[in-house]
């Protein structure tokens, strides 16, 4: 065993999962105390994370996928459904202790680093107090060896220097591994990484993403990557989850949904996905139209207002996700599961 | 015919305590009329700064050290404030890089539309508000939103405004500072072939900042990219995605991952943009370079024509050599 204190013996069986949800919702309710309506930010997630497994979330701004992060980090309460982490159902921790278990092996990594550092401190200030608070029992000069260990392993050195900086002395990308470095202080299980490398230049971008895949492959931890960019999310990712109102539309590994989207929205973000060396794929008409805000749904599909195949069903009868191949499920009454997949001749439709 | 707008040696230098920093450096430029025109390199490479200094919007500590720039046959740099307010917006516009900041959130769109062009021109109550109703259906928006405040649109929606705003005049030249990047990647696309669009039906000539290389292949017509305030390479855009000279459009062109095709391990560039106060010796990618000769230190390259590009890097040869082969 490791010295972790752990507040009850870890999961219950081999098979569970890391992290697991059963139709997550989180609403939110807008305007006055009155008011009646209610925004649906993210509606009946099901959704796994393996051990040492990178999974990408992928929806443009408005698709629920923040939210969902949140709900992960426990900075929001469900408003439906469950979470449990190794076994544990979130709602279970209640006291500082157990809360405090969760949140240091499942940390933040936030999209801006120019304002999620404090920048009065020399950047050590953010490991250092991690350490503090969650590793007590590292003292003095080991926390100090601590602290230059994982600067080392995110890429920041001389760490001894780099922990001497203040933030305005780096670069953004230096900034966003002084972010994983303080989420690696913690020795996570999982990282909760929301568009990490959105504020970068392209050029640094690439040193982030193989970042994530360096930090599974030698720290063993698993990490939920937060994206609008399919091309990224099939750079580092096991599996995508696609999201659009609230909703996941299409989920399978990386390889199969890029190869061969199932759903109309994942094909247009892939027509979106700017690509030098392939010709112009869509015009503006094809990919007008913004993610809905999702206010007292109706039933139906909640992409058929920008679908290019929509019928009639599709106004009527939400889609639930059904399996179209090994892993690869998409909620869409039109998606047409693998050639001799189970079920691959739905009926109805 | 001449180019609408000609940068010839243009210099910025931005006066501080520790003396002057030169962020951009004898920068030449040619835009003809309806040409689409992108500038790419990293943040703090000069490309924002040679905007403003194009569009005569430089401030202190920034300061006009050398060059001209000739626009529809004026020289904008002598031309006073009295007389540049006739020729800004009218004749030339800008777009800002982020929406968010550059719309007043207390106003509605129509009334910022409305100053705009109370500044520039005299024009009656009904004759701005026909032409603000205009200019925003063409960005695909509803003039019902003419009475929005921008807290009220999207992210995506108030980066159309921007450009409608920018459109009041049917200008011959719109300057755009990165309005893409902060959009998720389907609203720029359809951003990009909007602006695209418009420019094809309304004739304007656009100079499109951006430092994601990938967002413009479709669009610009050439290519400039920039590294430490000097021109690293100039080319047809088509040219210079097929074959980029300079090791730093090399590097920013593998930067990205593809949708397609097997994955490759993505090196992006090492290091980052070299401290213009101190700006290394000899050329100026050479700390960064992969492919960087003992000579790269010591002795700083001209931008020198090479096979239909302009480019700055000793890897290829002098032209007393004819036709000698490149290296890969």
């Amino acid at each position: 065993m490791t010295a972790r204190a752990e507040p009850t013996p870890p999961a219950p069986s081999g098979s569970e999962p890391l992290l697991r949800t059963t139709d997550l919702t989180r609403h939110f309710r807008l305007g006055g105390i009155f008011s009646q309506q209610v925004l649906h930010a993210v509606d009946d997630i099901s959704m796994e994370i393996g051990e040492r497994e990178i999974v990408a979330v992928v929806g443009e701004s408005g698709s629920g996928k923040s939210t969902l992060a949140r709900l992960l980090a426990m900075l929001y309460r469900p408003t439906r459904g469950r979470i449990y982490f190794r076994g544990r159902l979130l709602e279970s921790l209640r006291s500082r202790r157990d809360v405090l278990w969760y949140r240091r092996q499942v940390p933040m990594v936030f999209q801006d680093p120019y304002s999620s550092i404090n920048p009065v401190f020399r950047v050590s200030h953010g490991v250092m107090r991690n350490l503090t608070l969650h590793r007590p029992e590292l003292r003095g000069a080991a926390r100090r060896a601590e602290a230059e260990r994982v600067f080392e392993v995110v890429g920041l050195t001389p760490a001894r220097e780099m922990l001497a900086k203040f933030p305005y002395e780096m670069s953004g990308g230096q900034r966003q591994r002084v972010g994983f470095a303080q989420a690696l202080a913690l020795q996570p299980r999982l990282i909760l990484a929301d568009e990490p490398v959105s504020m970068l230049d392209v050029s640094i971008r690439a040193g982030i993403l193989n970042l994530m895949a360096a930090l599974r492959e030698r720290e063993g931890v698993s990490i939920l990557y937060i994206t609008h960019d399919i091309a990224s999310a099939r750079y580092v990712a096991d599996r995508i989850l696609v999201m659009y109102g609230g909703h996941v539309v299409e989920t399978g590994p990386a390889d199969a949904v890029l190869a061969d989207p199932k759903h109309p929205y994942t094909q247009l973000l892939l027509a979106a996905a700017p690509d030098p060396r392939e010709p112009a794929a869509v015009d503006s008409a094809a990919v007008a139209g913004e993610p809905p805000k999702v206010v007292n749904p109706t039933e139906g599909c909640r992409f058929v207002a920008r679908c290019p195949i929509a019928v009639d069903e599709c106004g009527r009868v939400t889609p639930r996700l059904h399996s179209v191949g090994v892993g690869h499920a998409a909620a869409c009454h039109l998606a047409l599961a693998d050639p001799g997949w189970p079920g691959g001749s739905r009926d109805g439709g | 015919m001449p180019a609408l707008l000609e940068v010839r040696g243009l210099s910025v230098d931005y006066l501080t305590d520790a003396g002057d920093v030169r962020a951009v450096d004898r920068v030449d430029l040619q835009v003809a009329a309806g040409e689409f025109l992108a500038i790419v390199g990293e943040s703090g490479c000069g490309k924002s700064t040679l905007l403003f200094a194009i569009a005569q919007l430089l401030s202190p500590p920034a300061e006009l050290a050398a060059g001209s720039v000739t626009f529809a046959g004026r020289d904008m740099v002598t031309l006073g404030e009295r007389e540049l307010r006739h020729v800004r917006w009218r004749d030339y516009s800008v777009v800002m890089q982020s929406a968010m900041n550059a719309l007043n959130p207390m106003k509605s769109i129509e009334a910022q539309f409305a100053d705009t062009m109370r500044a520039h021109a005299r024009l009656t109550a009904e004759a701005i508000h026909q032409r603000a109703a205009e200019v925003l259906r063409l960005v695909g928006i509803d003039p019902i939103h003419l009475a929005s405040y921008p807290h009220q649109l999207s992210g995506g929606m108030r980066q159309r405004a921007m450009i409608a705003m920018a459109l009041l005049f049917t200008p011959q030249l719109v300057i755009m500072d990165e309005p893409t990047s902060a959009l998720d990647v389907v609203a720029q696309r359809a951003l990009m072939s909007q602006i695209k669009e418009l420019q094809q039906q309304l004739g304007f000539a656009v100079v499109f900042v951006t430092h994601d290389m990938s967002l413009v292949s479709h669009y610009s017509d050439r290519l400039v990219v920039m590294y430490a305030g000097q021109i690293a390479e100039a080319a047809a855009t088509a040219r210079l995605f097929a074959r980029p000279l300079h090791p730093y459009s090399r590097g920013l062109l593998d930067a990205f991952p593809s949708i397609r095709g097997p994955r490759r391990l993505l090196t992006g560039i090492p290091g980052s943009p070299p401290d213009l106060a101190h700006p290394p010796s000899g050329c100026r990618f050479q700390p960064r370079c992969s492919v960087a000769l003992p000579e790269c230190s010591v002795r700083e390259p001209e931008l020198r024509a090479v096979d239909g590009a302009d480019v700055r890097c000793l890897l290829y040869p002098v032209p007393a050599e004819p036709a000698a082969e490149h290296p890969a």
